[in-house]
């Protein structure tokens, strides 16, 4: 046999040994959220709907660019990111099927689904800034987010300048602030030396560890450290009343354009926001849950009792601007 | 078969498999001009883009630099002289290849950070930080310069000691013999093996992000997850293929006269041992010192996670499923990228010209490039082209096979580059027909290039992780997904474990390999210094 041939055979016998994978009856998840965190969950909505769901999990806008670059012939029927942001921009792409108004009813706030009623948010996770409980008070921090541009910070600030969530965040300040308002406030951030981490969790042990005084993450984070150490000097302060640092950003979900069987993938968003799931994402991920017959864990603010900025989720798929605006201002 | 039959079956493998490495080339061209050629040229000649490249281009010579400035006295200890426990430094001193680099960079932080577990048993708030280029250098110097080292001991044990004799003879000193005689002849591997490490620098993403150094791979990764813009990631992806292909014509230029095999048959004979007498010592220190941060670090605190997360009661042992995945996968990448390398490495030798030149930097232009745009081109070409075979094991090898190509084209040509032709050529005369003298008389002379080939392929891929995330077949993990899945939501405890197998599982077959090769080359070098002078009488003293 020539090497060409056993190399075809291979290649062919290899793709006859799964070929026979995924059925009928089954949809298809491509996850940007981690296999940790949505497993569970996936286990729990399999055994109660019947389904046979198969995920494939990533990084969120990875599994994005995916699902564009496989256009017609994608496979998947419903994807779960990380952050409105990239929903949107499906939104936008008319990649994305309009959901059954009986699942959008489940979230109590409208604030939550896509004005295009085509996504929906599964779980809240608050952008909080995390301060190290050791060496400052909860009165130590300004009053507004938009105060940390005082030089007063300078050196005592940790960041994720990469981080997806932080990228939503500054997408948000500019809609809040104004393209100048963002640029000047940036401008002020990196005058005061920011330390850039990979994540939000590096950016919390940095906090922890003192090597900064306070870091921009999102809520959740913190309590998994608590959890393993509940001596962890680190608190989180939640910004409300309409405070550029109040952003609430979503997780979401939305059954794709190109999705065998619509109404099964339907099916597997509604099982996400039933109140099994929505508990256990709550009360083992510490993400604020979207229904409103479930609570948050232990005192985690509501969703409905964090004030938000008057703004559309939708708005944060200007991902563009956002990465320019950090690369102009040399944060990334 | 006929001369020219062969010649054109020769012709027509290698170009296939030049063209299916060029896929992702192709894929940048098009996205490229899909993003338009003025707004490309702006971005390529930006300010940033100008910084980019000379970080870039930076930290691969310096990386580069000290792998060989490791490799080579590693080589020499190990091949050449009396070093105690000779065959243990061999194999250990190889092992780091197993390390993942998103691994090792994660472990080096974790202990020499500057909240590391160094910092927690000094009991000092900071150390100084290993942010920046140092760090990432450090990391990527000592997780990848077993690819020079690996192709230069290899080089070095089959070079006969006859020519050094006789400079010696001729009265150069030590010091002379070693630049005019050995470096020369050691020099194929020595530019294969930097090649790697060079275009591995360049395509690296884990170490530079975790340790905040910015090069064209980040940037790339930058356009691709925060703007979803593969228009701009495309025009970065292309420069750093014309980078490639630039090194790679130098490379070319610089290896012309790469003929180093005996003019007569017969094998070489192995070189007597220098002792290294009152140098043992520094030489054990210095081995131990290399070791420690490269093997050592890593797999300790692999273990201190492993430890807490068993405290914490995390599932810490890796399902048995995903071990047969990753040794499936890798194995099925190891053979079908070395038969793919063997048409590209006989065609280049013996039909040498612009077609040869141009299959081999095509089979080149993938290997400097971020895992994830060669896997997104795939993407594309597998879900418009073949969708019957997208998202299939089969369409994940040939992904492997085109990203890893090079790795075994080099060590396959370095074997080939010492197979004396008159072999060959004597079998034809003797009436052996074309495909049997392939058959018994060049694959068995190619066989330790062939191994070692399919040996570094096998490595890499366990470790592969973008295209592996997105190619594989939908709910398929491995060693390498279930560790990036772990880490990336912070469950350091629940990464410990299938990190630890990833390591051992690369090591074993390793280390197997490498102590094999070395129990046959004793045994070659007995049977052929039965007949020559007796050799610890004439060893030469350091």
């Amino acid at each position: 046999m020539t090497p060409s041939r056993a190399l075809s055979s291979l290649i062919g016998f290899s793709a006859l040994a799964l070929s026979s994978c995924g059925g009928d009856d089954s949809v298809t998840l491509y996850s940007g959220r981690g296999e940790d965190l949505v497993q569970p969950v996936v286990d729990a909505c399999a055994a109660s709907t019947g389904l046979n769901i198969v995920v494939r999990y990533g990084d969120s806008a990875e599994m994005l660019l995916l699902i564009q670059e496989e256009g017609d012939n994608s496979p998947a029927d419903v994807y779960f990111s990380q952050g409105a942001g990239f929903l949107g921009l499906l939104s936008a792409d008319g990649g994305l099927l309009p959901l059954d108004e009986s699942v959008l009813s489940r979230v109590g706030d409208d604030n939550l689904v896509s004005p295009n009623r085509d996504w929906v948010g599964i779980t809240g996770r608050a952008r909080t800034v995390a301060y190290n409980s050791d060496r400052l008070s909860a009165d130590d921090l300004p009053a507004s987010f938009a105060d940390f541009t005082d030089p007063a910070w300078t050196g005592r600030i940790g960041w994720a300048p990469t981080n997806a969530s932080f990228q939503d965040h500054v997408t948000a300040l500019r809609t809040l602030l104004g393209e100048d308002g963002a640029r000047t406030w940036l401008e002020g951030i990196m005058a005061n030396d920011p330390i850039a981490y990979g994540g939000n969790t590096q950016v919390l042990e940095a906090v922890a560890a003192g090597e900064v005084e306070v870091g921009f993450v999102n809520h959740y984070y913190l309590y998994r450290f608590l959890a393993e150490d509940p001596d962890f000097p680190v608190a989180n302060r939640f910004y409300t009343d309409g405070d550029p640092g109040a952003l609430v950003n979503v997780a979401g979900a939305g059954v794709l354009a190109t999705a065998d069987d619509p109404d099964a993938a339907s099916t597997l968003v509604d099982c996400l926001l039933s109140d099994a799931s929505q508990r256990y994402l709550a009360e083992a991920h510490f993400e604020l849950p979207v229904v409103d017959s479930i609570e948050p864990w232990s005192d985690l603010p509501r969703l409905d009792t964090l004030t938000l900025p008057a703004f559309d989720l939708n708005r944060l798929a200007d991902l563009q601007g956002t990465v320019d605006l950090l690369i102009e201002v040399g944060a990334l | 078969m006929s001369r020219s039959r062969e010649h054109l079956t020769l012709r027509l493998l290698a170009s296939l498999v030049g063209l299916a490495a060029a896929l992702p080339f192709g894929y940048l061209v098009w996205r490229t001009n899909e993003y338009g050629w003025s707004g490309a040229l702006d971005v390529a000649v930006s300010a940033r883009s100008l910084r980019l490249l000379t970080s870039t281009i930076g930290l691969a010579v310096a990386v580069t630099a000290s792998a060989v400035a490791i490799s080579l006295p590693v080589a020499w200890l190990t091949v050449r002289t009396d070093l105690p426990a000779r065959r243990f430094w061999t194999v250990v001193t190889a092992l780091p290849l197993a390390v993942p680099t998103y691994v090792g960079a994660w472990t080096v932080i974790g202990a020499l950070g500057p909240r590391g577990m160094l910092a927690e048993i000094l009991g000092v708030g900071s150390i100084p930080s290993l942010y920046g280029f140092w760090g990432a250098w450090a990391v990527l110097t000592l997780f990848s310069y077993p690819y020079v080292l690996l192709t230069v001991r290899a080089a070095w044990s089959r070079l006969d000691p006859a020519l050094e004799e006789a400079s010696r003879v001729l009265g150069r000193s030590g010091t002379e013999t070693f630049i005019r005689v050995v470096l020369p002849q050691l020099r194929p591997a020595l530019t294969g093996g930097s090649l790697l490490v060079a275009l591995y620098t360049l395509s690296d993403f884990g170490a530079v992000t975790m340790l905040r150094y910015d090069t064209f791979t980040r940037a790339i990764y930058v356009q691709y997850r925060g703007a979803l813009d593969r228009g701009a990631a495309a025009v970065l992806g292309l420069i750093l293929v014309i980078l490639t292909i630039v090194v790679l014509s130098g490379e070319q230029r610089f290896r012309r006269s790469e003929v180093v095999h005996r003019l007569h048959g017969g094998g070489a004979r192995t070189a007597p041992l220098v002792r290294l007498g009152a140098w043992r010592a520094t030489a054990t220190v210095g081995l131990s010192a290399l070791v420690t941060l490269s093997l050592v670090v890593p797999v300790t605190v692999i273990a201190y996670w492993l430890i807490r997360g068993i405290r914490a009661d995390e599932p810490v042992l890796p399902g048995v499923n995903l071990i047969v995945n990753s040794l499936g996968v890798s194995l099925l990448a190891a053979v079908a990228t070395t038969i793919a390398a063997v048409p590209v490495v006989l065609f280049v030798r013996r039909s040498p010209g612009r077609l040869a030149n141009v299959v081999e930097r095509l089979s080149w232009s993938g290997y400097a490039l971020p895992g994830v745009v060669v896997a997104l081109a795939l993407v594309f070409f597998g879900a418009s082209v073949l969708p019957v075979a997208y998202q299939t094991i089969g369409m994940l090898v040939f992904a492997y096979a085109v990203l890893f190509l090079p790795q075994a084209i080099g060590a396959v040509r370095a074997s080939l580059a010492q197979v004396t032709p008159s072999i060959e050529e004597a079998s034809l005369l003797l009436g052996v027909p074309r495909r049997e003298t392939f058959r018994r008389v060049l694959l068995p002379l190619l066989r330790p290039g062939l191994g070692a080939g399919a040996g570094l392929v096998f490595l890499t891929a366990m470790k592969e992780l973008p295209a592996t995330l997105l190619l594989a077949p939908t709910g398929f993990s491995t060693l390498a997904t279930r560790v990036w899945n772990a880490t990336n939501e912070g469950f350091l405890g629940r990464a410990a474990g299938p990190a630890l197998a990833l390591v051992a599982l690369s090591s074993v077959p390793m280390a197997v390999f490498l102590a094999r090769s070395e129990l046959r080359a004793e045994q070659t070098a007995q049977t052929v210094n039965a007949g020559a002078a007796e050799p610890s009488e004439s060893t030469i003293t350091a």
